[in-house]
């Protein structure tokens, strides 16, 4: 059976999905996933699924999972390079994955993490760059 | 007129992931626009887990088929299983005997242009799908 690499880099671990993932891999990727948040302590999760041209009920759900998982250890996990096409699929099929978070690419996705310091919640701490002022 | 079908077994795992292959590339073939094509190949892959989850396991056929106007894409996916006893209930959404989302055969079917489920408990259970082009 095939595995999913997960990549430790700083404070985050790093899976990029990039095969048409039999069920049991799915499955496979979230224990592994789990084992590795304990053993590196890591707080953050980014899981890119940009190379996947479909995501289903089942991949979908295995998603969810792996970001309540993440969140019961300490781990927030961002899910990047969603396909357009397949965000009209999901959507349309019924899974709107919530609790899950998302950022169209592995950058806006650690900037997301990196903003999570205090707590769970996203904060925007660059100034506004338009700046509206009243006439 | 139809043109000749392609069978696969679905009886592991992996057979899932070759029905996502195989319907992906007739979906190529048949020039569905892109999120038509990843919306069948999603709707096939819902069935196909299903066929193999719930009937314990069946064959897919993948038919490209014609009408007057436009060309399209058949999928059957038949197992000998236990049937489906509720048909409404089955096709609610979330809905589920398996332990999944209970989107399957629901989010299956909003997916696709034509649906017919064929199913009789204790016998089995036979579904069409078709995807027309635009």
């Amino acid at each position: 059976m095939e595995r999913v690499p997960v990549l430790k880099i700083g404070d985050i671990l790093l899976v990029s999905i990039q095969i048409d993932m039999e069920d049991q891999v799915a499955l496979q990727l979230q224990e592994d996933l789990a084992e590795r948040i304990v053993a590196t302590g890591v707080h953050g999760v980014i899981i890119d699924i940009s190379a996947l041209d479909i995501v289903d009920s089942f991949v979908g759900r295995t998603l969810a999972t792996i970001a309540s998982v993440s969140r019961v250890l300490d781990a927030e996990t961002v899910v990047v390079g969603m396909r357009p096409a397949v965000a009209i699929t999901l959507v349309e099929l019924g899974l709107s994955l919530p609790g899950i978070r998302t950022a169209l690419n592995v950058e806006l996705g650690i900037a997301m993490l990196g903003s999570r310091e205090d707590d769970g919640e996203p904060e925007d701490d660059e100034p506004d760059p338009v700046v509206v002022t009243e006439s | 007129m139809n043109d000749e079908s392609q069978r696969l077994p679905v009886v592991t795992d992996q057979d899932v992931v070759r029905v996502r292959q195989l319907v992906r590339t007739v979906a190529v073939a048949v020039k569905l626009s892109l999120v038509d094509q990843t919306k069948l190949v999603t709707a096939a892959s819902e069935l196909a887990r299903n066929t193999l989850v719930y009937g314990g396991g069946g064959e897919v056929e993948v038919t490209r088929v014609h009408n007057e106007r436009r060309g399209g894409i058949r999928i059957v996916f038949a197992d000998r299983g236990p049937g489906i006893a509720d048909l409404d209930l089955a096709l609610t959404d979330g809905y589920t005997t398996g332990g999944g989302l209970g989107l399957g055969l629901s989010g299956a079917r909003r997916l696709v242009d034509e649906f017919d489920i064929d199913t009789e408990p204790g016998k089995g259970t036979t579904i069409t799908i078709v995807k027309w082009c635009r």
